[in-house]
C-alpha cells in the first residue's frame, strides 16, 4: 500500500521545539496548548494529558495503540466531548467549555474517524455547507433570495475549485451516499477546507481509503501545510507518519508518552514498548495490520 | 345506496377546512421530520394551541379575529421553546416521547374542569366565529355551489382564509427549504455532528425548525377552529398519527408531498367513512352496524401507515434517494 | 359555611389554591369522583345523559350532585337569573348529572339545590373544620366560554374525619398498587426497547389484549382464575404472533428505528380500532370488580382484588427477576440490551432471544391489562392507550432499556399520580407525571437507573 507513497520527499519543518524533545516539551510557536486535560468514563481514564503543545504551520501526527485516547482527545479539544478537568487554548483563546460549533468558527476544524459525509445531500451541497460566509443560512435572510444569491455563486465557484483539486468535480451533482469510502474521506476533507480553517484536525484520514487514493490524500495533506495551515492527524500507518509528519506525539493509555521528530520517536524505547510489546523487530506499521510485510523493506 | 352522492361529498372534501388544516399541520411536520429529522409526536398539541388561542382570544379577551389568530402561533412558539430546550440536545426518541407527553398535557389542561370557564372543559368552545370573523366576510349572503363544491358564504369565507394562509405558508416553507438555511437543516437531519464540526449552531437550527413547524401546526388548528367548534377531543394523540400518515403518504422531505398526502388521506378517509356505513346500511358488511362500519376507516389508516413505512418510505412523491429514514 | 353539610363547588381556574387548607382534603375526595368523568373517559360523562332543561339555549350551567362519590338521582336544581324570565328547574339523572340552558353568557345566575329532594337518611354533617363559603344556594357567573360546571357534593361522617395523613397513606398504597401494575406493563416495553430499539407504541394494545382475552374467557363461562391464566397464555401467544408476523421480518430487512416506531404506531391504531369494532365503545366489567372494601387499619380500606393484585404483581416481578438474572436466556437478554452486535458475535442467537422477549413482554403486559381492568375499573377498547404515556414516562424515568429502571420508574409514577390528587385537581393527575417526565429529561436524561453515557 504505502509502497506507492513517497515519490518526492516533502520538505520537513524542523526546529519546532524548545529544548530537549520530551513529552510536553514547549514549542517555539504553539497554536494549541493543553494543560491537565482529563476525561474519565466511569472508572476508566481515557485521557490524562498533563501538558501538550501543537506547533504552528507544521504537520503533527498523533499516534498510539488502539484505546490510547487519541480520538477522545480530539473530541475534547474540538468541543465534542466534555473534559472532567483541564484547560486548553487555541491561539491564546481558551477553548475549555466552548461548544463544538464555536470552536469550528474560530478556525479549528476536524474530520471524523467514521466518515460523516451527509449521504442524502449532493456533493455540491455538502461542500456549500462548509462555507461560513453565507448570510442565507440565517433564518430571516433565507426567505429573501436576493440577499444570498450572489454569495451562493461565489461559494459554488470556490467549491468547484476545491472539488476539482480533489478530483470530485465530476460527482458534484451526485448524492454523497453514492461515493466510495475513499471519496467520502476526500469530500469530508474538501468540505472542511471550505471553512478556510487555520488548524485542521484529521481523525484517521487514511482509514478505509483505497490504496489508489492514498497518494492524492497525502498530497492534499501536504498542500494544507503549504497553504499555511496547521495539521494534526491521527494515524496508524507509520509510513505515512514518517513520510509527511514534521512532529510526532505518541499516546498510550491516555497519556502522552513521547514526542519528537518521526525518526527520533520511532527509536524511542518507550514507544516501541507501548506499540509493539515483544515484536520489537517488526516495522511499526505492520503491527497495526495496515501494511503487509513483504511490501515494505525492514531496513527503513 | 347513493354512490354518486357519496362521491360528490367526497370530492367536496378536497377544499374542506379540515383538509386545509391537515395540510398545514403536515407541512409543519415536514419541516420537523422531513427536513430537520425531528421526531415530533405532539403535533396535536400545537394544533390545539392554535385553535384554543384563537377561540379564547375572541371569547375571553374579546379580540377581533385577525388579532386572536396570532395568539395560537405565539403560544406555539413558547410551547416549542419549552419542549426544545430540554430535548433538542438529546437523542431523537426522547423528543418523540416528550412531545407526545406534552401534547397530552395540553389536551388534559384544555379538558380539565379547573379551567372550564375559559376552555369550556369537555364541551369545548363555540360561538367564537359568529362575531367579528363572520362580520368581516366580504361575500354576500347566499348559497354558492360549483359542482361538488358547495357551501354558504360562511363556508367559502373559511375556505378562502384557510387557503390564503396555506398559500403563504407553502411559499415561505418552499423558500426556506430551498435556501442555504434549508441546506443546513438537511445536513443536520443527516448527521448533526458533521454540521456542528463545520461551525453551525445545530441547536439553534433545530429550535428554529421546531418553532416554524409548530407555528404551522398552530395555523392548522386555527383554520380548524375557524370552520367549527373547538373541542379537546379533536386534539387527541391519534390526530398526530393521522398527520404522520398524511406526511409519509405524500413524502416527508418535500414541500408539496405533505399537501398532496393530506388531501389524499382526508379524501380517502371521507370516502371510506361515507361508503362503509352506506354499505352496512345495505347489509353488505356481514351484519356490521353503520357505526361499526365507520370505524373501519381507522383500522385502514393504521394498516396504511404500516404498509407505507415498510414498502414506500419515501412516500408517493418523495425521491427514493432522498428518503428520510436514514438512522 | 356548612349550613347543612352540602358543599358545592364552582370550578374556576386556580380555585383549589384559593381554598382554605382544611377544605382541600375534602375537596379532593369529592372531586375524585370526577376523574372518571373528566380524564378522557367521556363515556361516563357524556352530556347527553344529564337531565337537561332549556337545551335549546346557547349557553349552559351543568354539573353533578353526589354523596360520598355516589351520584344522587332526582335532586331538584333551580336556576334563576336576571336574563331569565322564569326560574328553570331540573331533576338530576341517574348519574347525578344535570344541565340547564341559559340565554346569556357574561351574566350571573343563582343555582339552588332543593334540600327537600335529598334522599332520606343522607348523613348530613356539620363539619366544624369547614370554613369555606358553601351552601345549597350558589351564585355563579357564566363566563365568555358560555359554560359553567357546578357540582354539589354532600358530606358524610367518614369524609369529615379522614385526616390528611390517612388520605396520604391511602393514596400511597393505591399508588403502589397502580405502580406495580404499571411496572408489569412497562418492563416489557423497556425490554423490547433494550433488545430491539423499538419505541413500541403498540404496547398499549398488548395491555388491552390481556383484559379483553380474560373478558372473553369469562363470557364463555370460565371461572376467573382460569380466565386469567388463559388470558396470559393468549397474550404470550399474541406477542409471539406479532414478532413472527411483523417484527422478525422487519428485523431481517434491517428496517430503521424511526420506521419501526412508526410501524408500531400504525399497528397500534389498527389493533385498537379492531378492538372497538369487536367490543364497541362501552365498558365491560370483570367479575369481582365491585368487590367490597375491607377495612384494614385507620381509614385504609382495600378490596381483596387490590390485595391480590399487589401480591400477584410482586410474585410475578420476583419470578421475572429470577428469570432475567439466573436463567441462560435472561442473561442473554441482558447481554443483547447491553450490546447487540457483541452478543451476536459471542454466539447468542439474537433473533431467538428477541422472540422470547416479545413473548415475555406481551404476557406481562397482558396480565397488567387484567389488573388495570380491575383498577380502573372496567374494560374498554382504548384502556391500554390511557396508560401508554405513563408507561413511557416510567421507562424513561427509570432509564430507557433497563428492566429495574422500569420497575422503579413505574412505582414512582404510580405513587406520584395517586398522591398528586391531594394538591392538584384529579382530572389533571396524569399531567403531574408527564411534567415530571419532561423535567427528568432536563436534568438526568439517562434516567434514575440508566448509565451515564452520551445521549446527545
Amino acid at each position: 500500500m504505502s509502497s506507492n507513497v513517497a515519490p518526492a520527499t516533502p520538505v520537513k519543518s524542523t526546529g519546532l521545539h524548545v529544548g530537549e524533545a520530551s513529552p510536553g516539551v514547549a514549542k517555539r510557536d504553539p497554536i494549541l496548548i493543553a494543560n491537565q486535560v482529563r476525561r474519565q468514563f466511569g472508572g476508566l481514564t481515557a485521557v490524562d494529558v498533563e501538558h501538550l503543545e501543537i506547533p504552528r504551520h507544521a504537520i503533527t501526527a498523533l499516534i498510539g495503540p488502539n484505546g490510547a485516547g487519541k480520538t477522545t482527545l480530539f473530541n475534547l479539544l474540538t468541543g465534542f466531548d466534555t473534559a472532567n478537568t483541564g484547560t486548553w487554548s487555541f491561539n491564546g483563546k481558551s477553548l475549555a467549555g466552548v461548544s463544538a460549533f464555536k470552536v469550528a468558527r474560530m478556525g479549528l476544524i476536524r474530520t471524523f474517524q467514521l466518515t460523516k459525509a451527509l449521504s442524502l445531500l449532493t456533493v455540491m451541497d455538502n461542500m456549500k455547507l462548509g462555507s461560513t460566509q453565507q448570510l442565507g443560512e440565517k433564518l430571516w435572510a433565507s426567505v429573501f433570495p436576493m440577499l444570498w444569491r450572489k454569495k451562493e455563486s461565489e461559494i459554488e465557484e470556490q467549491a468547484l475549485d476545491l472539488l476539482a483539486r480533489f478530483n470530485l468535480d465530476s460527482k458534484k451533482d451526485d448524492y454523497a451516499a453514492s461515493l466510495s469510502g475513499g471519496q467520502r474521506k476526500l469530500l469530508e476533507m474538501a468540505r472542511a477546507l471550505m471553512t478556510k480553517p487555520e488548524f485542521v484536525m484529521l481523525d484517521e484520514p487514511m482509514a478505509g481509503v483505497n490504496p489508489a487514493l492514498t497518494q492524492s490524500l497525502l498530497e492534499h495533506i501536504l498542500n494544507l501545510k503549504k497553504a499555511g495551515m496547521t495539521v494534526l492527524f491521527v494515524e496508524h500507518d507509520m509510513h505515512m507518519v514518517r513520510h509527511i509528519a514534521d512532529w510526532v506525539i505518541v499516546m498510550a493509555e491516555g497519556k502522552v508518552i513521547a514526542e519528537g521528530s518521526p525518526d527520533e520517536v520511532m527509536k524511542n524505547p518507550a514507544v516501541v514498548d507501548a506499540y509493539l510489546g515483544s515484536h520489537q523487530d517488526i516495522d511499526l506499521g505492520t503491527v497495526t495490520g495496515r501494511i503487509t510485510l513483504p511490501k515494505i523493506g525492514k531496513g527503513k | 345506496m347513493d354512490f354518486l352522492g357519496i362521491l360528490n361529498s367526497t370530492v367536496g372534501f378536497v377544499i374542506d377546512p379540515v383538509t386545509i388544516a391537515f395540510s398545514l399541520a403536515a407541512l409543519g411536520l415536514a419541516v420537523h421530520f422531513g427536513f430537520a429529522g425531528l421526531l415530533n409526536m405532539g403535533m396535536a398539541g400545537f394544533m390545539a394551541l392554535g385553535a384554543y388561542g384563537y377561540a379564547i382570544g375572541i371569547l375571553t379577551f374579546g379580540l377581533p379575529w385577525y388579532i386572536a389568530a396570532f395568539l395560537g402561533p405565539l403560544a406555539a412558539i413558547v410551547f416549542a421553546l419549552i419542549l426544545g430546550i430540554p430535548t433538542l440536545r438529546l437523542r431523537g426518541d426522547y423528543l418523540a416521547i416528550v412531545t407526545i407527553a406534552a401534547a397530552e398535557i395540553m389536551r388534559l389542561l384544555f379538558l380539565t374542569s379547573t379551567f372550564g370557564p375559559i376552555t369550556g372543559s369537555a364541551d369545548g368552545l363555540s360561538g367564537h366565529n359568529s362575531g367579528s370573523f363572520w362580520a368581516d366576510n366580504p361575500l354576500p349572503e347566499g348559497q354558492y355551489d360549483f359542482g361538488p363544491f358547495r357551501g354558504t358564504e360562511l363556508d367559502w369565507w373559511v375556505r378562502i382564509v384557510g387557503f390564503l394562509i396555506l398559500c403563504v405558508a407553502v411559499a415561505i416553507v418552499w423558500l426556506l427549504v430551498n435556501s442555504p438555511w434549508g441546506r443546513v437543516l438537511k445536513g443536520i437531519r443527516e448527521d448533526e455532528d458533521a454540521v456542528r464540526s463545520l461551525g453551525k449552531n445545530v441547536f439553534a437550527y433545530k429550535m428554529q425548525a421546531l418553532i416554524i413547524g409548530g407555528v404551522l401546526g398552530a395555523l392548522g388548528g386555527l383554520v380548524l377552529a375557524m370552520g367549527q367548534n373547538v373541542n379537546p377531543n379533536q386534539y387527541v394523540t391519534s390526530i398526530t398519527f393521522y398527520i404522520w400518515t398524511a406526511l409519509l403518504l405524500g413524502g416527508a422531505a418535500t414541500v408539496f408531498g405533505p399537501l398532496a398526502g393530506a388531501v389524499i388521506f382526508w379524501v380517502i378517509q371521507a370516502f371510506i367513512g361515507l361508503l362503509m356505513p352506506a354499505l352496512a346500511a345495505e347489509g353488505l358488511l356481514l351484519g356490521l352496524s353503520s357505526i361499526q362500519a365507520a370505524q373501519i376507516k381507522f383500522i385502514l389508516v393504521g394498516i396504511a401507515l404500516v404498509l407505507i413505512v415498510v414498502f414506500r418510505p419515501q412516500g408517493i412523491f418523495g425521491n427514493k434517494k432522498e428518503l428520510t429514514f436514514v438512522k | 359555611m356548612v349550613k347543612d353539610g352540602i358543599t358545592s363547588h364552582v370550578q374556576q381556574p386556580g380555585d383549589p389554591m384559593k381554598m382554605p387548607k382544611s377544605r382541600i382534603s375534602q375537596w379532593i375526595r369529592t372531586v375524585l369522583v370526577s376523574i372518571i368523568a373528566c380524564t378522557g373517559l367521556s363515556l361516563f360523562a357524556s352530556p347527553a345523559s344529564a337531565d337537561s332543561a332549556n337545551a335549546d339555549l346557547p349557553y349552559s350551567i351543568s354539573g353533578t350532585v353526589s354523596e360520598s362519590g355516589a351520584p344522587l338521582e332526582g335532586v331538584k336544581i333551580t336556576v334563576t337569573g336576571p336574563s331569565m324570565a322564569v326560574p328553570t328547574e331540573v331533576l338530576t339523572a341517574v348519574d347525578g348529572s344535570w344541565s340547564i340552558g341559559v340565554p346569556e353568557k357574561n351574566s350571573d345566575y343563582e343555582v339552588k339545590l332543593d334540600t327537600e329532594t335529598l334522599p332520606a337518611g343522607s348523613s348530613i354533617v356539620d363539619d366544624p373544620d369547614t370554613t369555606a363559603v358553601e351552601s345549597s344556594s350558589m351564585s355563579v357567573r357564566v363566563g365568555p366560554g358560555g359554560r359553567v360546571a357546578l357540582n354539589f357534593f354532600l358530606g358524610d361522617v367518614e369524609r369529615a374525619t379522614t385526616s390528611l395523613l390517612d388520605q396520604l397513606l391511602s393514596r400511597i398504597i393505591n399508588g403502589v398498587n397502580f405502580g406495580l401494575m404499571l411496572a408489569l406493563a412497562s418492563i416489557g416495553l423497556s425490554l423490547i426497547y433494550g433488545t430491539t430499539g423499538i419505541s413500541n407504541f403498540a404496547h398499549a394494545e398488548m395491555v388491552t389484549f390481556g383484559a379483553l382475552a380474560s373478558l372473553i374467557f369469562v363470557q364463555l363461562g370460565a371461572p376467573l382464575w382460569i380466565a386469567l391464566i388463559g388470558a396470559v397464555a393468549l397474550s404470550a401467544f399474541f406477542g409471539w404472533g406479532m414478532d413472527a408476523a411483523l417484527w422478525a421480518p422487519l428485523r431481517r430487512r434491517n428496517t430503521g428505528l424511526v420506521q419501526l416506531m412508526i410501524v408500531s404506531i400504525g399497528l397500534s391504531l389498527a389493533v385498537r380500532y379492531t378492538y372497538q369494532l369487536i367490543i364497541g365503545g362501552g365498558t365491560e366489567q370483570l367479575p369481582g370488580a365491585d368487590s367490597p372494601k375491607l377495612q384494614l387499619f385507620g381509614s385504609i380500606s382495600l378490596s381483596w382484588i387490590d390485595i391480590a393484585s399487589m401480591v400477584i404483581s410482586v410474585f410475578l416481578l420476583a419470578v421475572f427477576a429470577w428469570w432475567l438474572l439466573r436463567t441462560r436466556i435472561g442473561k442473554a437478554t441482558r447481554a443483547i440490551s447491553d450490546n447487540p452486535s457483541l452478543a451476536a458475535a459471542s454466539g447468542i442467537n439474537v433473533d431467538a432471544v428477541v422472540r422470547v422477549v416479545w413473548i415475555v413482554g406481551s404476557a406481562l403486559a397482558g396480565f397488567s391489562g387484567i389488573l388495570w381492568a380491575f383498577f380502573r375499573p372496567g374494560i374498554r377498547w382504548d384502556m391500554g392507550g390511557q396508560i401508554l404515556l405513563l408507561m413511557f414516562a416510567a421507562t424513561t424515568l427509570g432509564g430507557l432499556g433497563t428492566a429495574w429502571g422500569a420497575l422503579i420508574g413505574s412505582i414512582i409514577v404510580g405513587i406520584l399520580v395517586e398522591t398528586s390528587t391531594l394538591v392538584i385537581p384529579s382530572d389533571l393527575k396524569y399531567v403531574g407525571a408527564l411534567v415530571i417526565l419532561i423535567v427528568i429529561l432536563l436534568f438526568r436524561p439517562q434516567g434514575i437507573m440508566g448509565r451515564k453515557e452520551r445521549v446527545g
